[in-house]
């Protein structure tokens, strides 16, 4: 039987991702990174839908409350709407946070953007038990021995007994009154996806540019995560040569060198051949420039690499290049005109209302 | 699912309402369900109805619930519905002490319920009501389509506290409109010889009369003759609705009226609830090895939560304290009048009035006079009550006073008419073109604009024509209009 409250639920929830559909472009181009609590929820602040009254702000009337407190000092908590006796009718602020699985994020912008679903390659994904200590035994080693369950079960013990003396409280547990702390096995997954982005770190990148490469590659790396029970992201950075650093540097890092785009593609070749064989790993590659680069055959040394080794090996290889004053944009077109393979795509990104449009081109494959 | 109670709770209830009887609580048949906390969330959402008609604000709810209680947060552990005979919940997945609080604490709400004198109008067949009224609902969203209904429903829900809260206990005046125009009233000439009748009946005498009765006849010929409190009645009254949208205003507002006392009484009401579970608790019901338990969850159910005042708390302990002044005489004028710190202290008459007391104040009072009335110095000290207001340069909500008097008129001010701003129609044919004029009694304190404007909209889409608002900014008199398309808001000069 399809319970009554469904219908209102799924009718809370559209108008809900309305709203957060016209968040969801404003997060974008704000790049705000949505909080991210642990690593599967997101929470956003959603002010709760509250219909319209004639009433007093909250600010304007105070209230009463209970507790210790010199005059003056603040009182803790959140100012919730519930005040004193007053069915939920008290004046009050509703910022209401609707927690979001990243699944969730996911889902929503995927049906945003039209995305289609992922075909992961390879076998399906790997698992290894894991042990997680979640519930309680009468038995067990000593080491794992709950001190608050026992304490518990032996005042419940004396109590009843009546061996209890409030004056003199001992509490002696006996052997009926141990507990333990038990495990439960948890299969958690084992990554069998790779991101890699690689990201030109030269002079010529500046701030604006690495905060939409930023916010682009965090709606990237939510949309790929919600198809893989695991996912591993490596990070590259070059100028003139390249180097893995990990998420913070990698995002902060600015350089004054020159460009040398195929010493990335190296590194990731290599990384590649090391870490992930690709027939068991699903490889996820991006890379973002300004798309200058240096003479001297580099291009070529580019267009190579990418034929024989990045191309084959990934699932998909996403080249973004972002606008700057000072880049001449032309690895774009040089790739553009040198290469055409299934599994690459080219995206300009001019600015960062241009951000929806590039990520929908990366991932509308559905690779 | 199974609802019915198993054997061992129907013992229970039987034993329990055996022990409430005995103290003289005196209820409506209860009849229980066991619910698991889905359909607990459920229910809950639709306010204790298992039927309410559709609408996303319970699946709002629903959510929130669902939430707070998959992640641990919260866990309802009673509710009960005002109704002949009266239904209540019980979580399927609760130990059984948890289930006998929540008996001995129902049958507290039952005793309310049944004998406080805000419920004496209320309708003790809502159960039935609320089905009605969701499958007329359902039927007009079948032949309207369900964004128009519940657009409706938004507008119809945005103004359901403009009623008058008081209306089901005083008659104010006819509802039988004034249909005939009445010809002009002329001042009564008293009997008088031709010769005697300019001094019998002097002409400015007469001038004078027939101005106050043109006055009074204007007075009465307006509309509405007396300021409407009750917007919805008189929108139901007078706006130009369809017959289905009138039926679904007329929805809201009952249903606004059979909701209201439990809000106007939640302090009393839980308290009352709250001293009889614990007392037939303590007393009674629980056996020794149910005592931490019981005691671990009274106690969660009575923390204040951070620095405001939780109703369950306040009552409880208004109650215990009403108690005791009555079992020790501490009342009356000769209390009043003492002021040696030892004798109080030390004050006790043996009166043992204290029970018959409360069972009095039960009756008669809502959460505003009883505050009023019992709400005392001694009790504000003793349980730190205090006052908080906004500071604007930290941001934050602080501690504003502790004084016995600032204590209280502040939570009177929350509890007269809701802690609402009083709202009210005075004038249904504003410049004689049918514009709708809402006059605000101000009191100091201004309302939430944004809100304020969005409210008028949906006031303006029920009423059709453009619609005013007579209030307060910033101190200033002024007038907010909407005439369907934009917002405008003019000085305005006190008349």
């Amino acid at each position: 039987m399809v319970r009554r409250i469904e219908r209102d639920r799924r009718r809370f929830e559209e108008i809900v991702r309305g709203r957060i559909k016209q968040d969801l472009k404003r997060h974008i181009t704000r790049g705000e990174l949505i909080g991210r609590k642990g690593n599967e929820i997101v929470s956003i602040p959603v002010p709760q839908i509250e219909l319209p009254h004639f009433r007093y702000g909250r600010r304007e009337t105070g209230g009463v409350g209970q507790g210790e407190g010199e005059i003056g000092q603040p009182i803790g908590g959140s100012q919730g709407d519930e005040g004193a006796g007053q069915a939920g009718d008290a004046p009050g602020q509703h910022i209401r946070e609707v927690e979001l699985t990243i699944q969730e994020m996911a889902e929503i912008m995927g049906e945003e953007l039209e995305l289609p679903r992922i075909q992961p390659k390879g076998s399906k994904s790997l698992t290894t038990p894991k042990n997680r200590y979640t519930g309680i035994k009468r038995a067990g080693p000593e080491s794992l021995r709950s001190f608050k369950r026992t304490y518990k079960e032996a005042l419940k013990r004396q109590i009843a007994s009546g061996v209890y003396d409030p004056r003199r409280p001992r509490i002696v547990p006996v052997r009926e009154d141990l507990r333990y702390r038990s495990y439960q096995q948890d299969p958690v997954a084992v990554a069998n996806a790779v991101i890699v982005y690689m990201m030109d770190v030269s002079g010529s990148m500046g701030n604006e540019q690495k905060e939409i490469v930023r916010v682009e590659s965090f709606w990237i790396d939510t949309w790929i995560r919600a198809h893989y029970d695991g996912l591993v992201t490596r990070y590259i950075i070059h100028d003139a040569q390249a180097h893995e650093v990990d998420r913070e540097t990698f995002y902060t890092t600015r350089e004054s060198g020159g460009t040398r785009i195929s010493s990335a593609y190296q590194l990731a070749t290599d990384l590649l051949a090391q870490d992930y064989p690709t027939d068991e790993w699903n490889v996820y590659l991006f890379h973002f420039s300004d798309g200058d680069n240096w003479g001297g055959g580099d291009d070529e040394r580019c267009f190579q690499l990418l034929q024989e080794r990045l191309l084959p090996a990934a699932n998909l290889f996403g080249y973004g290049q972002v606008e700057s004053r000072y880049g001449s944009g032309q690895f774009l077109h040089s790739l553009e005109s040198h290469l055409s393979a299934e599994n690459l795509v080219l995206s300009r990104i001019e600015d960062r209302d241009a951000i929806l449009p590039s990520i929908k081109a990366f991932l509308g494959k559905g690779k | 699912m199974q609802h019915e109670l198993t054997p061992e709770l129907r013992t229970l209830q039987a034993e329990i309402e055996g022990h409430a009887r005995d103290h003289g609580l005196d209820f409506f048949e209860i009849v229980y369900q066991v619910l698991d906390w889905e359909e607990i969330n459920e229910v809950a959402a639709y306010g204790g109805y298992p039927v309410r008609y559709p609408h996303w604000r319970h699946g709002m709810q629903y959510t929130e619930l669902s939430r707070s209680y998959a992640y641990g947060l919260s866990k309802i552990y009673e509710m009960v519905v005002n109704n002949d005979p009266t239904y209540a919940y019980l979580l399927a997945a609760n130990h059984l002490v948890d289930q006998k609080l929540v008996m001995a604490h129902v049958c507290g709400h039952g005793d309310f319920f049944k004998h406080n004198f805000s419920f004496a109008h209320t309708n003790r067949k809502m159960m039935d009501g609320m089905a009605n009224h969701a499958a007329r609902v359902r039927r007009y969203m079948e032949r309207h389509g369900e964004d128009e209904v519940e657009r409706l429903l938004d507008r119809c829900l945005s103004i359901d506290n403009l009623i008058d809260y008081n209306a089901p206990h005083i008659k104010r005046h006819p509802s039988v409109p004034q249909t005939t125009e009445e010809p002009r009233r002329a001042p009564r000439k008293l009997r008088a010889k031709q010769y005697m009748d300019s001094y019998i009946n002097p002409e400015a005498a007469l001038e004078a009369e027939q101005e106050r009765l043109d006055e009074a006849q204007r007075r009465d010929e307006h509309f509405p003759p007396h300021p409407e409190k009750d917007v919805m009645l008189f929108l139901l009254e007078h706006a130009p609705l369809k017959n289905w949208e009138r039926d679904v205003l007329g929805i809201v507002r009952e249903e606004a009226y059979y909701f209201a006392p439990q809000g106007r009484t939640k302090i009393m009401n839980e308290g009352w609830a709250s001293y009889w579970h614990s007392t037939l608790m303590t007393t009674r019901i629980l056996t020794p090895d149910e005592f931490i338990d019981y005691a671990d969850h009274h106690s969660g159910t009575m923390a204040p939560y951070a620095g405001s005042l939780n109703p369950y708390k306040l009552g409880l302990e208004l109650w215990r304290d009403i108690e005791e002044r009555w079992n020790k005489g501490r009342y009356g004028a000769a209390w009043d009048e003492c002021d040696s710190y030892q004798e109080r202290q030390g004050w006790d008459t043996g009166e043992m009035k204290g029970r018959g007391k409360i069972f009095e104040v039960r009756r008669h009072y809502n959460d505003l006079t009883f505050i009023d009335e019992f709400l005392t110095a001694d009790f504000v000290r003793k349980h730190g009550l205090f006052t908080y207001e906004f500071n604007p340069i930290s941001g934050e909500y602080v501690i504003s006073d502790r004084d016995f008097g600032a204590v209280k008129e502040k939570l009177l001010f929350q509890l007269t008419n809701f802690g609402q701003p009083w709202i009210e129609v005075t004038d249904g044919n504003f410049l004689n073109r049918g514009e709708l004029v809402l006059g605000h009694r101000y009191e100091g304190v201004p309302l939430k604009l944004d809100f304020a404007r969005e409210t008028l909209e949906n006031v303006q889409s029920l009423w059709k024509r453009p619609v005013h608002l007579e209030t307060y900014i910033e101190d200033e008199p002024r007038l907010m209009s909407y005439d369907g398309e934009e917002h405008t808001s003019e000085k305005r000069t006190e008349g």
